[in-house]
């Protein structure tokens, strides 16, 4: 009931959010909606019991992202409140185009039949939700609040109560607390996440780097007189 | 939802006191249903008077310690001779003042970036442990959401700059964003210190690591912790864009910065905001660093034993015990993140306010080198103990030896307390 | 209003990523395109976290969740760059504008 009632608020900022961005044509009003929709996509999270992508959602994205790109909209403003207009027959063939994208889309969201189609991932004897647990999903929570301990949902109970800061952690260092690692690699490949973790730090060095230099003061006549010197 | 007493959640509470009173059964939904309505508009309400009473409480304090420090004697009047409703008084007049918007300004941003920025500061008190359980909502990366809700804060600054329509406020925000986000660096890094001591980001474990003595706090558990906390307070103090880093406000080159055109109610909920997340980082400081709701010198664990086992049996899963502990140690702590308040206060009319660039060196050539030696000092000092000593610390049980006895004492603890009950 | 399910996130998600598809095709601001993209992701992480927590993806959704929120950071902060020098170079960032090789 109240789950409802947060996901129906949420899901209605998130989306009236995304289409105030794309109707407004002001950038700084763009900025906003973003904040609006990119923030409830977090509280999204948070019903979905993603608690640590949740905050870092609302770090990443909302405390990072958006600010970077508002000091963009400030530093590339030619004027005041800068609007560079889409022309309308733009607009309307964008919105046509638009629409019939998302009843494909919604129309396939609704002809696929989730449970059984997820019953045929390759799920390991340890992994908390097959698709049996799916069904039985909402049975498990009634049984996790009545403090069940029963062995089975013990790590399914903590991923539903959304405590996924430990496990999050242990797949970057490579290990995984839900998946039997020695049944689960059917195609050869560890499940965890060691290797994408440190590609990932590298790479964020090398953009720290590499946007400082893309964005640097120039300097061009002064360094041509060096090189000259040289 | 955690609890407003220690070994009950206000929502059983609420959810049995009517059951008791009423004989409906304590688990139909609708009875439930209540129970979560009234415990979470409780647990609101309590924040929201956390949120907007400490800040009328700073804002007195402010102008009283400034009117010391300079030779006067700041509000007399109001409310008797130490003028303790001075902020009241001014609250009411703000609250009257005309709602101006300007006409150059992009009227729906200019109005929204207030709110935007005070809701920022108030959700971050959602996940700020007040005492031993008492804590609004219990996350498992508690201090790493508290730093995501507080760098929320800079987006209604910039948006109300950019939106103003006016030179002062555009360059404040500017200023402040360039400010905010750089500072945003050392502060997690000097926060991460005493996290990675604790090996969790639940505020609630961190919390508890630290009771006993003083000598159990993370400021006094190596010598880089102890300047971690002096690096991490100065951030914070900047982070906050208090004095000398209030280059955003720089009345002297920017008129008021980013709320230049802003009046009335819509400016007081940006100072509003502004108190508050002062009280949210002192108080962070307080958790990480000082010991949080533990007073250190055994006052707690003597008021603990003193009204231990009373009042169990009034209602079931109430101890009168815990609940008085928790109201001390939510008084500890209020009063170490007031002092934390009272110095930014102090530092604020003491020092001369910084330039732009020089706020800017400070932390991008000194803090985040300095605070990322004291990561990596703080990381190799056990492991140096460890190959020297061949243990972990100098004196006293090792920090996990000590959780791992306070986790089995709490945990019998708590088993008496619901055998009690029972 | 039946029971919260997978469909009505993967409809949020859908949603997000048509808002950003039609925000990167007719927005001539290039920070508006930027704007469309981190809409794109989002939809896409939407569907992610949907999918850890209805079926047997389990931990492997936030994780990835977690890897595109991160990418995403780097990417913006590389486009917003690369950006700044099209302003310099063009005195706009209007992104119709850029249609010569040599800056």
């Amino acid at each position: 009931m109240i789950e409802q009632l947060l996901f129906y608020t949420f899901a209605i900022l998130t989306c009236g959010g995304a289409v105030a961005v794309v109707a407004t044509q002001n950038v700084v009003r763009m900025a906003f909606w973003l904040v609006v929709s990119l923030g409830s996509v977090a509280a999204l999270f948070f019903l979905l019991h993603a608690d640590f992508l949740g905050a870092a959602q609302l770090l990443i994205y909302v405390g990072g992202t958006v600010v970077l790109l508002v000091f963009g909209v400030m530093l590339t403003a030619s004027g005041p409140y800068t609007t560079i207009k889409t022309s309308p027959a733009e607009g309307i063939i964008g919105a046509a185009v638009g629409i019939m994208l998302l009843l494909v889309l919604l129309s396939s969201i609704g002809g696929v039949d989730w449970v059984s189609v997820s019953g045929r991932l390759p799920s390991t004897p340890q992994s908390p939700f097959t698709a049996d647990s799916v069904r039985e999903a909402h049975a498990e929570e009634s049984l996790v609040n009545s403090g069940s301990t029963k062995a089975k949902t013990d790590l399914a109970a903590v991923q539903q109560q959304g405590r996924t800061v430990r496990q999050l952690g242990l797949s970057f260092l490579g290990l995984r607390p839900d998946r039997n690692l020695k049944e689960g690699g059917a195609n050869g490949l560890a499940p965890a996440y060691f290797l994408p973790f440190e590609i990932v730090s590298v790479h964020l060095l090398v953009v720290l780097i590499g946007a400082a230099y893309l964005a640097r003061a120039k300097r061009r006549a002064v360094s041509e007189d060096r090189v000259s010197l040289d | 939802m955690h609890g407003l007493f220690a070994a009950l959640t206000l929502e059983d509470f609420i959810a049995r006191t009517i059951s008791s009173l009423t004989k409906i059964p304590a688990d139909s939904d609708t009875l439930l249903l209540i129970a979560f309505l009234a415990a979470a508009f409780t647990h609101a309400g309590l924040l929201l008077g956390l949120f907007g009473g400490l800040p009328v409480f700073y804002i007195w304090l402010e102008r009283k310690v400034a009117g010391r420090i300079q030779d006067r004697l700041g509000p007399t009047r109001v409310g008797g001779s130490f003028g303790w409703l001075q902020t009241i008084a001014d609250g009411i007049k703000l609250i009257q003042k005309e709602d101006l918007v300007p006409k150059d300004a992009d009227a729906l941003v200019f109005r929204m970036a207030p709110y935007l920025a005070t809701i920022a500061s108030f959700a971050a008190f959602m996940v700020l442990p007040i005492s031993d359980g008492w804590i609004a909502v219990t996350a498992e990366c508690g201090a790493f959401l508290i730093l995501a809700l507080m760098s929320l804060e800079v987006l209604g600054i910039i948006l109300a700059g950019y939106s103003s329509g006016s030179k002062w406020a555009l360059f404040g925000a500017m200023r402040e964003a360039a400010q905010m986000v750089s500072y945003e660096i050392p502060m997690a890094i000097c926060a991460l210190i005493p996290l990675m001591i604790a090996g969790s980001l639940n505020f609630q474990v961190i919390g508890r690591m630290q009771s006993g003595g003083f000598w159990n706090w993370f400021i006094l558990h190596d010598p880089f912790t102890f300047l971690a906390f002096f690096c991490y307070f100065t951030v914070a103090t900047a982070s906050v864009k208090r004095a000398p880093f209030d280059l955003a406000e720089a009345e002297s080159e920017l008129v008021a910065g980013f709320h230049t055109e802003y009046s009335g109610f819509r400016w007081s909920i940006f100072f509003l905001a502004e108190y508050s997340s002062m009280f949210a980082v002192s108080a962070v400081a307080a958790i990480l660093f000082l010991g949080g709701w533990h007073d250190g010198l055994g006052i707690d664990s003597v008021i603990d034993s003193l009204f231990r086992g009373t009042g169990t049996g009034i209602i079931e899963g109430f101890s009168l015990g815990s609940y008085v502990a928790n109201v001390f140690g939510a008084v500890v702590l209020i009063t170490k993140a007031c002092l934390l308040v009272f110095v930014q206060i102090w530092v604020r009319w003491t020092l001369p306010r910084l330039r732009i660039d020089q706020v800017m060196t400070t932390c991008l050539k000194y803090l985040v080198p300095i605070s990322c030696f004291l990561f990596l000092a703080a990381v190799l000092w056990p492991l140096t103990l460890v190959t020297m000593f061949s243990r972990p610390v100098i004196a006293g049980p090792a920090l996990g030896e000590r959780a791992l006895s306070q986790q089995k004492g709490s945990s019998i603890d708590a088993s008496e307390r619901l055998g009690a009950a029972r | 209003m039946g029971e919260v399910g997978l469909n009505a996130y993967l409809t949020v998600g859908a949603v997000l990523f048509v808002c950003g598809v039609v925000c990167m095709a007719t927005k001539r601001n290039g920070i508006g395109v930027l704007m469309g993209v981190e809409l794109v992701l989002n939809g896409a992480n939407v569907n992610f976290v949907a999918f850890s927590r209805f079926t047997s993806l389990g931990l492997d959704g936030q994780t990835i969740a977690l890897f595109v929120i991160v990418l995403a950071a780097a990417e913006a902060a590389v486009a917003l760059a690369i950006a700044l020098n099209f302003y310099n170079n063009h005195l706009t960032i209007d992104v119709d504008r850029g249609n010569e090789l040599q800056g």
